[in-house]
């Protein structure tokens, strides 16, 4: 068993704090989902983790499987054992998506016992078809020209390919018609097992109906001020961020209110 | 593990450094003179309009200037190049015939088992010529001609006299008078009508000897409704005195016809590229440039296509890549391309793909013309670059002159560094920085080497890949 310990994290953007303090405990074997009302910081909580260098981590730490993982360089987060599953995945014109995914893979071996083509593409080809993935876009550029449902179902073929011990799927499920959400969580719940935990950012109950959570955390100012199981996502969808705020007697704008 | 065995062989050092030690059979001699024109006429055997050609070009080469734009020229020392030597007595047609140490040559050039092949029905220009010719069974059936431009003033001298020194005339510019005074070697190809030439013809040649100039001349007629592909490949050995190569490239396509003309050099980084290539496509005919420019301390090149002919299609596609030789100093490449539409419904297409880092420098200079006579015709230019660092730069420098209200001109350029965001989405998926710098920069420049043969490629994205190790960081 793994585990990904997330503890004080304090992190700035341009000089403006946006998380204060968040912790957070994974395992695998499990799947977390954080939610919570835009401008709260969950973004920037998937982005640190990762180690997207415009963020900046001021105190706390990241440790997974007691191993500090803030100040490694991001490609070393990721064959430690990390994933993210990007809102915005970049464009790569002129790199096949076959070709990337052969990469991250090698990244993962001995250099001088790279993955051989036929070992890797009836694998690729496979989860390609279990993700409703026409077989050409092996083949296409890097996201290049994808639609915003087919860049969410790439990143989570990347994801059931490199099998990471920890995925962050950052709004996995933003912009997908219904089909595409089913598609999707189907990945995630395969992929779901001992070796394999997540956490799932997301501002709507409707994944949850599809990959149902071990663990609920809610987001807020920047800080984690709720937590529950399932039963919580529910509650928050029928009565708003606002009524818990109110509840825990929060002092925090939310940046949609009054919208 | 022959790739591993490749990219060790690609050391610090230009990686085809070495020179053979085979003496010359004849030379002129260090330095230029009229009357060595007439002796490089005179070992040719050339009848007297060449040779008055050659000795008013000569004219011409001492009245005009240096260009006056672009890289530095004034350190080439044209008193002590050699202008004219010879090699082999004569070209040889069978691969058994051809002498060993030049069949080593290719050897260590690493030439592919599958380029060998090609190699049977090829060109390859060794010194000043070519010394191993065998015309491709089925292009000669064909009827297409394919020889030496110098056999080609012997065997088909009324051809040759229509089109030679038209497109490119020798005052068009001081390189070009220069080739034309001393030009040895280069390709001819002539194909007849309506023929289609499959096999894409492929030719070789290197500069070997320090000091030693090359200054081929490549004649191509496509007749009417004909098409050929023609690739070369460029290499040379490193050599401490600067080398000069100043070839003349003139491509003659006829209504209906189609040429692609695909160029990878690679010259060592002592040598001054300055080469003049044009083109004319009569009415529906096609002219493609493919050309990829790595290496050099030099280079100066602008091919062009003069659209002449109503719906003549014209297009080019080029990398340049810059780097630094290996005392650290930036090399310059100074190239582009011309258009110039000079009939109704023409359309162009300029791509440029440049890349430069280690203090290199590539600019883009290109010019795109509408001649009055160009009515409903349209132009594209998209040039690309990437600045891999801080101490390279680029420039973009389009020229475009429009004498006519009925045409369509688009010009994009854009000027980068690897993008943070593309190295950051990469390096998530536990790509290295290196890796996956090298990555973007291959994306970059697939769009030129999918249209090259597959060695060609390879050999390519090989070099290029060479060339990022140690760009990082």
């Amino acid at each position: 068993m793994s585990e990904l310990t997330i503890s004080d994290l304090h992190v700035e953007i341009a000089g403006k704090e946006i998380l204060k303090g968040v912790n957070l405990t994974l395992k695998t074997g499990e799947i977390h989902a954080i939610m919570g009302p835009n401008g709260t910081g969950k973004s920037t909580l998937s982005e640190s983790i990762m180690g997207n260098p415009a963020y900046k981590v001021t105190r706390g730490s990241v440790k997974l499987d007691g191993q500090e993982l803030l100040g490694l360089p991001v490609d070393e987060r990721a064959r430690a054992g990390l994933f993210l599953a990007m809102q915005y995945p970049a464009e790569i014109p002129g790199v096949t998506n076959a070709e990337f995914i052969r990469g991250a893979l090698n990244a993962r071996r001995p250099e001088d016992d790279p993955i051989s083509v036929r070992e890797l593409l009836p694998e690729l080809y496979e989860k390609m078809a279990f993700l409703d993935m026409k077989p050409e876009m092996a083949q296409r550029y890097l996201n290049h020209g994808f639609s915003g449902g087919e860049k969410k179902r790439n990143e989570i073929l990347q994801m059931m390919m490199i099998k990471p011990k920890f995925a962050i799927l950052d709004e996995i499920d933003s912009g997908l018609d219904i089909d595409a959400l089913k598609v999707v969580s189907k990945g995630v719940n395969e992929l779901r097992g001992p070796a394999f935990g997540t956490l799932m950012i997301t501002h709507y109950q409707r994944l949850l109906d599809y990959v149902i959570p071990d663990k609920v955390h809610v987001m807020m100012g920047g800080r984690v001020v709720a937590e529950g199981g399932p039963d919580l996502a529910k509650r928050l969808e029928k009565e708003g961020y606002t009524k818990l705020r109110d509840e825990l007697g929060l002092d925090i704008e939310l940046t949609d209110e009054g919208v | 593990m022959e790739k591993d065995e490749t990219l060790r062989s690609l050391d610090h050092e230009y990686e085809y450094g070495f020179k053979d030690d085979i003496d010359p059979i004849y030379t002129t001699g260090e330095g230029l003179s009229e009357e060595v024109v007439r002796q490089i006429s005179a070992a040719k055997n050339e009848p007297d309009w060449m040779l008055d050609f050659r000795l008013k070009a000569y004219q011409t080469y001492l009245k005009l200037p240096l260009p006056t734009f672009g890289p530095d020229l004034t350190k080439i020392d044209f008193d002590h190049l050699n202008y004219f030597r010879r090699d082999a007595k004569k070209a040889v047609r069978d691969w058994s015939e051809v002498p060993d140490q030049i069949k080593e040559t290719f050897e260590k050039l690493g030439v592919p088992q599958a380029e060998r092949q090609y190699l049977a029905g090829s060109s390859a220009q060794y010194e000043s010529e070519v010394v191993y010719e065998k015309i491709k069974e089925d292009l000669a059936r064909q009827g297409v001609l394919f020889m030496l431009t110098d056999a080609a003033v012997q065997v088909v001298p009324d051809l040759v006299k229509k089109y030679f020194g038209k497109l490119v005339k020798p005052d068009d510019n001081k390189m070009a008078a220069l080739n034309s005074a001393v030009w040895s070697g280069g390709t001819f190809i002539y194909v007849p009508k309506g023929v289609q030439a499959k096999v894409p013809i492929q030719s070789y040649f290197r500069i070997n000897a320090g000091n030693s100039g090359q200054f081929e001349r490549t004649l191509i007629i496509v007749d009417e409704g004909g098409s050929v592909n023609y690739v070369e490949g460029c290499t040379a050995p490193n050599y401490s005195a600067d080398s000069l190569h100043a070839a003349v490239v003139e491509v003659n396509v006829l209504k209906d016809a189609y040429c692609r003309y695909t160029t990878i050099q690679n010259w060592s980084d002592n040598v001054y590229s300055l080469e003049t290539k044009r083109a004319q496509a009569l009415e529906n005919a096609t002219m493609e440039w493919v050309d990829g420019n790595l290496g050099s301390k030099v280079t100066m090149k602008y091919p062009s296509v003069y659209l002449n002919g109503p719906r003549a299609r014209g297009t080019m596609l080029s990398i340049a890549f810059a780097g630094c030789d290996t005392k650290g100093r930036g090399i310059d490449s100074d190239t582009g391309a011309r258009m110039v539409h000079n009939a109704p419904y023409t359309t162009s297409s300029i791509v440029s793909k440049s890349l430069c880092k280690d203090g290199g420098r590539v600019d883009y200079r290109g010019q795109v013309r509408f001649n009055p006579d160009s009515d409903g015709s349209l132009a594209h230019v998209e040039c690309d670059t990437i600045i891999m660092d801080d101490q390279s730069a680029s420039n973009t420098i389009p020229y475009n002159e429009v004498l006519n209200g009925n045409v369509s001109m688009e010009h994009e350029a854009k000027v980068s560094k690897i993008s943070e965001e593309q190295l950051y989405y990469l390096m998530s998926r536990g790509i290295s920085e290196a890796k996956a710098t090298e990555m973007i920069v291959m994306g970059f420049l697939e769009p030129f080497t999918k249209e090259l043969p597959m060695e060609y490629a390879v050999e390519l994205n090989r070099l290029i890949k060479y060339q990022m190790v140690g760009s990082i960081g």
